[in-house]
């Protein structure tokens, strides 16, 4: 490359940066109140399309040209809808729980007068004397954001915004550097593929770059199916900018022209604001031909997913972009070897990508510094379940599992008991209170049986069964199996017919020995990591939580009457007001009845079907409606 | 097993030449706009289904010639995943989340109440076309488990009571619809 062409590169960004920050300018220096209210799924899921609408109308009605936009997730999804008001003069107030009545009245006493609506705050983002900010927050002593930094903050549809807060920097930065000082660059950094696995990235893209082809492909894998995590999601809804600067740093890094981004179908929302976000880098010239005037040309197209578990799977992932059903196949050939259409290909998760511009932009030493000694940087989690604040949490690796799940996530709602974290979805593994001072890295989890997987968090509480959490990932993998390798396909069928006999009562003593027995063929008899981890989570279970599956067996009981076959819902006579028919009222299938003469309520256990409406019903006050496990332990 | 047992499910006939002719062509129309390779056979499919609403025989014979493969193939990718359908959606489609915390949050109660309340079981449609009833493995609303995606729209903590509030405001509606 010639000097003459870098100082090209930089001037023509110099235009485009000058072009977002005038953008910057009219949103945050106008001297009018700036309002953003995040919409992606959570908010949504919450109503935040409906806040917006009022928020529109009720601007409308007061007359008012205040700048409106709609920003992604910040992670507080506990608290949706969430309504961002930057006023001058004022911090940028976040209101939490907003519904179309308070966004209205934010509008008329904060917007319009100078009532702040201190009722609603849920933090300001920036500390000062008025209200407390998010710094205050217990968890902010371990959320360290740096894949997050921008969700939930910028406008994702809008591509000044992301260049505004400094994004396409590192492209710059890299199209200036050699590829192979990017790849040492990455390598020095020690990040490990957030996939799940930990590949040290910087060691894929060298192989990648080494392999001599003149056609390679970069993929990421955002074929985020693990039930319960959505970290993958939030990152492509909120920033999807992030993620495509570092596909293409990767691309110039390893010698490709083009790239895949893979999103699953089941996230609709993230398909859009990818597809606008390409439209944009492409217009800008930030992707596409000779980009920025440079010798490099690199360009993306969207793949949506439809449907399978197992394209997370690298090589199941190439057949579905080629146009066939998503069976892996037999690696080596690695993809970065052998991959997309027989072409090396690098693929990387979503996060590990988004991570790519920080590092170029901060350097190695920058991202070393995040972490512990065997795992650098941060990790993102989704934490979901019984836990008081879901949501995304980024933390520094080595965070524990209590600081995450009690400090962050502000422990278990309705003072009941924590009983087991189940981390990394199907593959992964539950891991009891005795683990929770765990340190969170690849290789601590990795020790306790469960693994890291994409970061999905399920928090478990006393009434939860392990072993229906068992035999619920098992029912998922045995469904999402391929069908390509016996053991996979069958060992997994026969441990889940095991699971069912035992959660309905019907266990064989001899069926904890045979399921583990059955789990470790499993492991050595599948090719790929679907089939290799399916048994994680009886492992696990059988490992931490044995006394359950022996009460099952040997019982009859549930102890945490959860599994429907053995627990049976009763209205004791004493507690029943007799006169309320909240019960009787809510019934689905009207199994509950009043007692002819005495008038409390009786359930008919053979109409019952368990569902739990009265036991929801029933006035806390009276608190009648108990559940027994076994059934037998319903007095005649 | 796993993948292997979508393969028994039937596909629903087009009955009449007319509608057959009619489902070629609207097929052979999303083709023009695709190039004859087989990497883009699932975006061809997402297209044919987002405008069919399902995919009946006629479409994947149209789209065998286009491509240039076997038919059996498109068969068999359109079996393996789960976002493809043989049989025409209802007029309302209710996912029942399955996700982890659904589930522990008591999804698969929820998923009950659907089935006895509309008399079907999951990938089926109601006789009179009204709705359709399948789970997803999670749309990411963890937070409001357990969710029901009720034509698109996530809902959240639906359990059997609220059940049977969003079916009394669809009947409500076809009432409105059916006097108005």
């Amino acid at each position: 490359m010639k000097v003459g062409e870098l100082s090209d590169i930089t001037s023509a960004f110099h235009e485009i940066k000058n072009h977002a920050e005038s953008y910057r300018q009219a949103l945050y220096d106008s001297g009018k109140p700036l309002i953003m209210v995040g919409t992606a799924t959570c908010g949504r899921a919450a109503g935040a399309l409906e806040v917006l609408k009022a928020i529109r109308g009720e601007l409308k009605r007061q007359n008012l040209a205040c700048p409106v936009i709609e920003v992604g997730c910040l992670g507080h999804c506990y608290a949706e809808p969430l309504v961002i008001i930057s006023k001058p003069e004022y911090p940028s107030i976040c209101y939490g729980w907003v519904n179309p009545v308070i966004a209205e009245r934010l509008i008329k006493e904060f917007v319009l007068g100078d009532n702040p609506c201190l009722e609603f705050v849920l933090g300001a983002l920036e500390e000062n004397d008025l209200v407390p900010s998010f710094s205050d927050f217990p968890r902010a002593k371990y959320e360290n954001k740096v894949i997050l930094k921008n969700c939930g903050q910028i406008d994702p549809t809008e591509i000044d915004h992301y260049i505004a807060k400094g994004g396409y920097s590192a492209l710059v930065k890299a199209l200036q550097m050699p590829p192979s000082q990017i790849i040492d660059e990455v390598r020095r950094s020690g990040l490990k593929g957030r996939g799940g696995a930990g590949f040290p990235t910087g060691q894929k893209w060298e192989l990648c770059r080494r392999a001599v082809e003149e056609t390679k492909y970069v993929v990421c894998n955002g074929d985020e199916g693990d039930p319960g995590a959505f970290m993958d999601r939030t990152v492509l809804e909120s920033d999807p900018h992030s993620i495509i600067e570092g596909m293409i740093i990767a691309g110039y890094a390893i010698g490709a022209r083009y790239g895949y981004i893979y999103v699953r179908a089941e996230y609709p929302l993230a398909v859009e604001q990818v597809k606008i976000a390409l439209r944009q880098a492409r217009k800008l010239n930030l992707m596409g031909k000779r980009i920025l005037g440079s010798h490099f040309s690199f360009d993306i197209r969207l793949f949506q997913g439809s449907g399978a578990f197992v394209c997370g799977e690298e090589t199941a992932l190439i057949a579905s972009l080629e146009g066939k059903p998503g069976i892996p196949c037999h690696r080596p050939p690695y993809p970065a070897v052998n991959g997309l259409y027989g072409k090396p290909t690098l693929f990387n998760n979503v996060k590990t990508f988004a991570y790519i511009p920080r590092i170029i932009d901060n350097g190695a030493q920058w991202f070393t510094s995040i972490g512990n000694e065997r795992s650098k940087g941060t990790a993102v989690f989704a934490l979901a379940g019984k836990v008081v604040n879901t949501g995304l949490a980024e933390v520094s690796m080595g965070t524990t599992l209590r600081q995450i799940i009690f400090d962050v996530g502000s422990g278990i709602p309705g003072g009941k008991h924590f009983k087991a974290v189940q981390i990394g979805g199907p593959s992964g593994g539950c891991l009891p209170e005795s683990a929770l001072d765990l340190p969170v890295d690849f290789d601590s989890l990795k020790d306790a049986g469960a693994m890291m997987g994409s970061g999905g968090m399920v928090v478990l509480d006393e009434d939860d069964c392990m072993v229906e959490i068992a035999r619920y990932f098992l029912e998922f993998t045995q469904r999402e199996s391929c069908g390509k390798c016996t053991f996979c396909r069958l060992g997994t069928k026969q441990m889940l017919e095991i699971l069912n006999d035992i959660t309905q009562g019907r266990g064989r003593i001899d069926d904890i020995d045979i399921l583990s027995e059955l789990a470790e063929d499993v492991i050595a008899g599948s090719l790929c990591g679907l089939g290799k981890t399916s048994p994680n989570p009886v492992l696990t279970t059988l490992r931490y939580f044995r006394d359950e599956y022996e009460a099952h067996i040997k019982e009859g009981r549930c102890p945490a009457l959860m599994c429907p076959n053995l627990i049976a819902y009763y209205i004791v006579p004493e507690k029943c007001e007799r006169s309320c028919d909240a019960c009787v009222g809510t019934c689905t299938v009207e199994a509950v009845t009043s007692h002819p003469k005495k008038r409390y309520k009786i359930i008919d256990q053979e109409k019952c079907v368990k569902c739990g409406t009265c036991l929801n019903a029933c006035p806390p006050q009276y608190n009648a409606v108990i559940k027994l496990s076994p059934p037998s332990e319903v007095p005649s | 097993m796993g993948k292997l047992k979508t393969m028994v499910v039937k596909n629903k006939e087009v009955s009449t030449t007319e509608e057959q002719a009619k489902v070629r062509q609207e097929t052979r129309q999303i083709l023009r706009r695709f190039r004859r390779k087989q990497g883009n056979l699932i975006p061809i499919l997402q297209k044919v289904q987002g405008k069919l609403g399902y995919l009946p025989r006629e479409a994947m014979l149209e789209i065998a010639e286009f491509l240039e493969v076997p038919e059996i193939d498109v068969y068999s990718v359109i079996t393996f995943y789960n976002q493809f359908r043989l049989n025409p959606p209802g007029r309302h489609s209710i996912r029942v989340c399955l996700g982890t915390a659904c589930h522990m949050k008591g999804g698969y109660i929820t998923l009950d109440a659907w089935k006895r309340r509309l008399g079907i079981d999951r990938g089926e449609t109601t006789p009179d076309q009204e709705f359709d009833l399948d789970s997803v493995a999670c749309v990411g609303c963890c937070v409001m488990a357990p969710v029901t995606v009720v034509d698109g729209k996530p809902q959240g903590k639906v359990e059997p009571t609220k059940v049977d509030g969003l079916l009394l405001s669809f009947e409500s509606e076809r009432e409105k619809k059916s006097k108005g």
